[in-house]
């Protein structure tokens, strides 16, 4: 066949453009593979440069907030797991410590380790996660199998736990369901002295990688003024040069007595913001050490207590409810009616692996909360990139959502 | 006659309270229990009213004048060091008496403390915009005008931000129910196929524990169930159910070949 020459030349004599510029408008999402979930960007280009970004959310909203006013405070918790869902334990503590502030319950000190050992799990998960979902978007595709192998481990030991891999549910108001499984502590153990080598790994592919610096350095970079104003928090923020986590400034469960180092940078690149992730890896590592002690030190006192005693908010251990005629009445009322928290209000921060992790209650006295707003970090991550992304071509938009590690089930709760 | 009930908040209520319960109060204490906020308060106090002031569990909440909004966050931004705004959001008290309470949630890294700016207005009032303050009220805002339908003024793009914008209502109002208004039950058919396709499709069902017993495929007819694609005519005959556990488990001794089937369709 004859070639045509002419075929893909385009003729634009019967077009007339509404604007006289070179801008295009390109929509970016929301089923974009790189977009981390459902996230739409409406992007105003000059070439390749961005000049207007409006990221446009919603595409997973379910109205959370509505949904927690209309259930007791013990069935929201699976709810919770839903926001974000790649460290689901991190939200159902979150909801649990701020009901528990609320009605003043002092938790169990083997409770208190337990959590602290989910947390840290969680955020090693959600860590390694974002690694090999960001490597994957800039090209490197060996970390991503890598840093999903590890990830699996960890997933098996809260499978082991609690049942689930994803949404775990593990925490409940007042302490945890469950003591820890016998083989909990070997297979932590276990994985955790081979995650020095492995992050060393990961580090060896990346740190000195050309493609990986390029698409790194100097890009997305965040002056702190920028992130405190829009209310950067977790690893956004300490990449912009302010060293606060939650866990060391208002600390929280036990974290006053583990040691950690806070990692931060003043380089406020994203390139920052990935070194940042793999200290804080090593970091939690250190912290899941030291709670495998105080979790022996528990046992060997023999403190066996998980949940907190509260019998007008807490329903009393199981082998009491099958012997005793009143612990089973006071669990059928919390049950089916729900506990009934005083009047007040409570606003209550964590550090989750994403940022700060708020819970604002307002209780009316009643077994629904008058109001709950969730202070999901992800969703000022997102909202930053109306301010970050101009300036920028396109490919680094890619590394800048990479960065931000949004989850959207927290941005649109 | 069916027994009134108030529209005014539609939201769950607890079918049984004591007759004698009087709920607890989550304890407040004075201001000058604590330095800082007490010289963050006289701060605050020198150049604007404030109304009520206390702390509650770890935090202190400040009551001031709407129209004061923009002036006491000025003012802690900086002088007071309060850099961060971490939440902004409306409480919907129109039951009560016609009003929202808007807190704000303000975040001082240097003291480590941390303060809830609340006021008052009326339904219909709109706020004053803290976003040439803080750019994370941008988000904030819209997303309190998307939820309660409380405007921002002097904020540069006032739209809806979870909810589409050709939306109606504000769901986070107690008015709306929990499954969604008229508009809501309509809204994709009416966009998607047209007003005169209501008919044909339905509206959404947005009950997630509705059971159509004629539903044959979402266990909906546990007992009474038919092949897939069968007419259901509702005169069906009970499925006996019988269970293996019933005649032992471990190994099977007795095997009724008249009435198993074997499977000769391995796609069926």
């Amino acid at each position: 066949m004859a070639q045509i020459k002419n075929r893909l030349t385009p003729f634009f004599e019967n077009i007339t453009f509404d604007r006289d510029d070179n801008e295009l408008i390109l929509n970016f999402g929301p089923q974009h593979p790189s977009a981390h979930g459902q996230l739409r960007l409406m992007l105003h280009l000059q070439q390749e440069m961005i000049v207007k970004a409006h990221p446009d959310i919603g595409y997973l909203h379910r109205g959370m907030e509505k949904m927690a006013e209309n259930m007791i405070y013990n069935e929201f918790m699976p709810t919770t797991d839903r926001m974000d869902y790649i460290a689901s334990s991190s939200n159902n503590y979150g909801f649990a410590l701020a009901v528990e502030k609320l009605i003043g319950l002092e938790v169990p000190r083997r409770a208190k380790v337990i959590r602290m050992m989910l947390l840290e799990i969680n955020r090693l998960m959600s860590h390694l996660f974002w690694l090999a979902t960001t490597a994957l978007d800039i090209g490197a595709m060996t970390v991503f199998l890598f840093a999903f192998r590890e990830r699996e481990y960890l997933m098996d030991i809260i499978e082991g736990y609690c049942g689930a891999r994803l949404t775990h549910a593990a925490i409940r108001i007042g302490g945890v369901p469950l003591d820890i499984q016998d083989t909990f502590i070997a297979q932590l153990k276990d994985f955790l002295d081979k995650l020095p080598q492995n992050i060393k790994d990961y580090e060896d592919l990346l740190d000195t990688n050309r493609i990986w610096l390029m698409r790194m350095e100097e890009v997305g970079v965040i002056p702190t003024d920028m992130a405190l104003s829009w209310g950067c928090t977790g690893p956004m923020l300490r990449a912009s040069g302010v060293a606060w986590d939650i866990r060391k400034e208002e600390p929280y469960e036990l974290y006053d007595e583990v040691e950690f180092n806070v990692p931060y940078s003043d380089k406020c690149d994203n390139f920052a913001r990935y070194r940042i992730y793999m200290e804080e890896m090593r970091e939690s590592a250190k912290i899941l050490y030291q709670t495998i002690d105080m979790y022996n030190e528990c046992v060997e006192k023999g403190e066996t207590e998980l949940m907190a005693h509260a019998p007008k908010y807490v329903s009393a251990p199981k082998l009491d409810i099958m012997t005793q005629n009143y612990s089973l009445m006071q669990h059928f009322v919390l049950v089916t009616q729900g506990m009934r928290p005083p009047v007040g209000e409570v606003y209550v921060a964590t550090e989750s692996p994403k940022g700060e992790l708020g819970y604002f209650i307002n209780s009316q006295g009643g077994p629904y909360p008058y109001r709950l707003k969730l202070r999901a970090p992800s969703f000022w991550h997102t909202g930053i990139l109306t301010d970050l992304l101009p300036g920028h071509y396109i490919p680094d938009v890619v590394s800048i959502i990479g960065t931000t590690n949004i989850v959207f089930g927290e941005v649109d709760r | 006659m069916r027994a009134y009930t108030p529209k005014d908040d539609v939201q769950a209520k607890a079918y049984y309270t004591d007759r004698y319960y009087v709920a607890p109060q989550v304890p407040k204490s004075e201001v000058d229990t604590d330095e800082v906020f007490a010289s963050d308060l006289e701060a605050i106090k020198a150049k604007f009213e404030v109304k009520e002031a206390f702390i509650q569990v770890e935090q202190m909440v400040v009551y001031i004048n709407a129209h004061d909004i923009y002036g006491v966050l000025e003012l802690m931004r900086d002088e007071l060091e309060y850099t961060q705004l971490s939440e902004l959001s409306a409480i919907d008290w129109l039951a009560k008496d016609n009003t929202f309470e808007i807190f704000y949630q303000m975040l001082s890294m240097k003291k480590r403390k941390r303060i809830r700016i609340k006021y008052f207005i009326q339904n219909g009032q709109a706020v004053d915009s803290v976003e040439k303050l803080f750019r994370s009220a941008d988000w904030s805002e819209r997303e309190m005008y998307d939820m309660f339908g409380i405007e921002a003024n002097g904020h540069p793009f006032m739209k809806r931000i979870l909810m589409p914008y050709d939306w109606q209502g504000h769901p986070l109002l107690k008015t709306y129910p929990l499954q969604g208004d008229e508009f809501a039950s309509w809204y994709e058919v009416d966009k998607i196929y047209g007003k005169e396709a209501r008919e044909e499709i339905g509206p959404e069902i947005r009950d997630t524990a509705r059971v159509d017993r004629y539903d044959s495929q979402r266990f909906a007819r546990l007992g009474f169930e038919v092949p897939k694609g069968t007419e259901i005519t509702g005169e069906e005959e009970r499925n006996v159910d019988s269970y293996q556990e019933e005649e032992g488990v471990f190994m099977i001794k007795k095997l009724n070949k008249e009435t198993s089937k074997i499977v000769d369709d391995p796609q069926r």
